[in-house]
């Protein structure tokens, strides 16, 4: 599904991710861990196009999509979610979805503007893939809320339906956990665990949470400095005393 | 050697340009925001020279100070009042809407009190010209004056900045606010500080202008703060040496433009310019480049 | 749910338009309406159509823009010079709707033109750049002369002499006295059409699929480009339906007068409509029409009110930001508004 090969990016002079190799298996559900700072979220910066890798490749599906701008990205399959959430906040949380929608369902602007059977047709249908997509987040109550209105769990599932709303081969979650209390961490867990299996989706997901990397994650890259500690089966990863150490420090063990 | 006698003219306004920009940039540089009520601060100013030299007969010295102290304590007060509420606003678009609501404000007060019809301004600067070249070159008081405060001011707050307490303070604030506070730094008192220098700065701007162009009107700062704006923009706003270097550049293109195409048109010229540099450097010539967080 | 939400509110907006009208014409045909009212109406119209507009930009595409009088400038020289070089050649109608439409495709065009820096800066740079652009517009036209006689169009940045035009000929532009004798063609149904085509135009382009893309942006660029939206197309097309709309107004201003020039669309009118559109609601457009009346025609009614005109917006506007955006100010109001509903609920369980 995606094959990365040699990534390098640095800022000022610093690596700030070095010969990145990661190789991720259709339905995969794979996990990027590593200690803050260590270049998880440039690397999903690199691979959905906001930053230009220096070095290395990037090809999903054998399509090479390094160096492509974002959206082009995104419509080549790859839709993520961010650290800090980016929702639009003025819109409602059904708009939010059906803008994810944007290229499912495509008119023009004139059509919008005098309404033809074209844009009534796609919106109905848009609202209905809309609503679809709200009702697996169990969301489909709080569609006319503003984003911004939401309570952070809210705001967190909404980022995700609207970024299956892309209609994605892959699926990136940047610590989709972050700000969770326990009991919504496995409510969580069940909804991307849903998802996979519902839209037999690829997920590359970054998390601090070491209950949902264990509980969910088959396989790991773990990241220290910009490279690769380790890669491999969560349960052998996970023991690795390396990555324990990474973790927690030195001194700690 | 009409082109030298332009070319000097050209630094004598851009000089002007120089240190309202200097306004500008240091504010924007440590509040982030665009003060667009600067340029009639410079307005204020000016008309307080006039009525202190010509109403109330004050000497020339003590009519500049007090028009500094007016404009200083003017800039105070309205980062006061009008800026610091929003300053956490959630739209950056809410500061500048009430910066220009600020500086409407200040004409049209001026309109009342002062009336609409241009008044004539008197130079008191008595500097004689200097003769060079026989003759062939004639450098004004005003000139000579205009270009060495420009000069002196520069140093000054270059070494301000640099050298002292509060200037170290403002450079703190102006990089990271939040850090700034948990050093212990009163961020309000370096916000309110950078107002007070850059309002004092636009007085002695206002003075400058109008003794070397001697009328003035409600709105005789706004064209000069607008275009102070495009010579902060122009140099990379937030950089001191950026608003130097964009001031008279900017009055050397006016200048010259005026000389040598058409005076109508000089406008049109600044502007362009601007819009050229920011198409090929957005951040100015000066700018650091900032890459957004994700 | 939703869908009849929207409409029925801009159901409201349409119909409050024509009730304004039809109120208009019956006090205009039952002769109640003052001569100097009268002269309103048009111009009324005209800022009405420039503050939705300028709202599709600023609320709706969130950037500030200082430079909406430069389209309409655009709009007005384009539609008026268009009007006098057909005026007789083609029926009054015709030719005044098809100035309307010169005047929005040319400005229209402009506006593309400026969106290129646009898609390129943010926030203050942005503004100050429009603000450029409206004043080179301004200066650039203020200093062109065009003349028209049997051998065809002359041009000049000299003067009308410098046209070398020939007995027939005819200045069309006058450098900085502008277009004089313009054939007419405004008139309040005109100006009632064109706001209701205006609505029509904005109020349906938020609800689609375009309308969704340039709030994605407005609200969040680098999500919105994450969901596989093109931003560069969607400013740019938010920037010149902006501006072909201004351009419009610009031609329904220049055909309700004989003559203008350059000068009246300068940064103070950028401003004054910017004013409307704050005031009226940022991305409200019914704000924007109730604004942009209100403050227009009330300062000239009441005429002791005119000098005291700009400084009242002035104060309103730092005041309605300061009360609107500032979290302090938000955070008053939610305590109050806890405190009274607390307080109306102590009273119900009294």
């Amino acid at each position: 599904m995606l094959e990365i090969k040699n990534l390098s990016i640095s800022f000022g002079g610093i690596k700030a991710v070095d010969n990145l190799n990661m190789k991720i298996e259709k339905g995969a559900l794979y996990g990027l861990i590593g200690p803050n700072g260590a270049g998880k979220t440039t690397a999903f910066n690199m691979i959905t196009g906001i930053y230009k890798p220096d070095e290395g490749s990037i090809v999903l599906d054998g399509k090479n999509i390094t160096g492509k701008h974002t959206a082009e990205i995104n419509r080549a399959g790859i839709a993520r979610t961010f650290q800090n959430i980016r929702l639009f906040n003025n819109m409602t949380v059904l708009d939010n979805v059906k803008t994810g929608l944007h290229n499912a369902y495509t008119y023009g602007t004139l059509s919008g503007i005098f309404k033809t059977p074209a844009y009534r047709k796609a919106e109905k249908s848009m609202n209905e893939d809309a609503l679809k997509l709200l009702q697996v987040f169990k969301m489909e109550d709080r569609a006319e809320l503003k984003a911004g209105s939401l309570s952070y769990g809210d705001q967190r599932k909404l980022e995700i339906a609207r970024a299956m709303a892309t209609g994605p081969k892959l699926l990136l979650l940047d610590e989709p956990a972050a700000g969770m209390n326990p009991n919504e961490t496995n409510e969580l867990m069940d909804t991307i665990a849903f998802v996979r299996k519902e839209f037999d989706m690829t997920i590359l997901l970054i998390e601090h949470d070491m209950k949902l990397v264990n509980g969910i994650c088959e396989k790991l890259t773990v990241l220290n400095f910009g490279q690769v500690l380790m890669q491999g089966e969560t349960k052998e990863v996970l023991k690795n005393p390396e990555v324990i150490k990474a973790y927690l420090g030195e001194d700690d063990v | 050697m009409s082109f030298v006698y332009y070319l000097i003219n050209g630094i004598s306004l851009g000089s002007i340009y120089a240190i309202i920009a200097l306004g500008y940039t240091m504010v924007y540089g440590i509040a982030k925001m665009l003060n667009f009520a600067h340029g009639d601060i410079i307005m204020v100013g000016a008309y307080a020279v006039l009525n202190m030299t010509i109403y109330a007969g004050a000497n020339p010295w003590v009519a500049i100070l007090v028009s500094i102290a007016v404009c200083t304590l003017l800039g105070v007060i309205i980062e006061k009042i009008a800026y610091k509420p929003l300053r956490n606003a959630a739209s950056s678009l809410a500061v500048l809407i009430t910066a220009i609501g600020m500086s409407y404000l200040l004409q049209n007060l001026a309109l009342l009190i002062f009336g609409a019809d241009a008044k004539a301004f008197v130079n008191i600067i008595d500097v004689p010209s200097l003769v060079l070249f026989d003759g062939d070159l004639i450098i004004s008081g005003t000139i000579i004056v205009t270009i060495v405060s420009c000069v002196l001011i520069m140093a000054g707050l270059t070494i301000f900045i640099k050298k002292t307490r509060q200037g170290q303070a403002m450079q703190a604030v102006s990089e990271d606010r939040g850090a700034a506070q948990l050093m212990g730094i009163n961020v309000n008192g370096t916000i309110s500080l950078t107002f007070a220098i850059g309002s004092g700065l636009a007085a002695i701007a206002g003075f400058l202008l109008c003794s070397a162009y001697p009328t003035i009107t409600p709105y005789t700062g706004a064209m000069p703060g607008i275009k102070a704006f495009v010579a902060a923009v122009f140099g990379g706003i937030g950089s001191v040496p950026g608003a130097m270097l964009g001031g008279i550049l900017l009055g050397i293109i006016e200048i010259l433009s005026r000389a040598y195409i058409t005076s109508q048109l000089s406008d049109a010229i600044v502007f362009a310019v601007l819009i050229i540099v920011l198409l090929v450097r957005p951040t100015g010539i000066l700018g650091k480049n900032i890459r957004e967080k994700v | 749910m939703k869908i009849n939400k929207t409409a029925k509110n801009n159901l409201i907006t349409y119909l409050m338009v024509t009730g304004a009208f039809l109120l208009v014409e019956i006090l205009s045909l039952t002769g109640n309406l003052t001569y100097h009212f009268g002269g309103l109406l048009v111009p009324i119209c005209v800022y009405v159509i420039a503050a939705v507009s300028l709202n599709l930009v600023v609320g709706i595409s969130g950037e500030l823009s200082l430079g909406h009088a430069g389209f309409m400038c655009i709009g007005a020289y384009a539609g008026a010079f268009f009007s006098k070089l057909t005026d007789g050649a083609l029926p009054d109608i015709w030719r005044f709707i098809l100035a309307l439409i010169v005047g929005a495709l040319v400005a229209g065009i402009f506006g593309m033109l400026i969106s290129i820096p646009v898609l390129r800066l943010k926030g203050d740079y942005l503004a100050i750049v429009t603000l450029a652009f409206g004043e080179i517009i301004k200066n650039v036209l203020n200093v062109i002369y065009i003349g028209k006689d049997s051998r065809g169009f002359h041009f000049s940045l000299k003067g009308t002499m410098a046209l070398g035009l020939e007995e027939d000929g005819m200045v069309i532009v006058n450098g900085p006295q502008g277009i004089s004798r313009i054939p007419g063609g405004s008139s309040l149904v005109a100006g009632f059409i064109l706001i209701l085509i205006t609505l029509f135009i904005v109020l349906n382009i938020i609800n689609s699929r375009t309308g969704r893309a340039i709030m994605a942006i407005r609200d969040n660029r680098i999500a919105a480009e994450s969901v596989g939206i093109n931003v560069s197309k969607y400013k740019m097309l938010a920037f010149s339906i902006s501006a072909a709309l201004a351009g419009v107004a610009g031609s329904l201003y220049a055909h309700n007068i004989a003559i203008f020039s350059a000068t009246k669309f300068d940064y103070n009118m950028s401003i004054l409509i910017l004013v409307f559109v704050v005031l009226g609601g940022i991305g409200n457009i019914r704000g924007s029409v109730i604004a942009a009346v209100i403050l227009y025609a009330l300062p000239e009614m009441l005429r002791g009110l005119s000098d005291y005109r700009m400084l009242i917006y002035a104060v309103l506007l730092i005041a309605i930001m300061l009360f609107n955006q500032a979290p302090a100010a938000i955070n008053f109001r939610t305590k109050i508004k806890a405190k009274l509903s607390m307080k109306k609920n102590e009273r119900g369980s009294e």
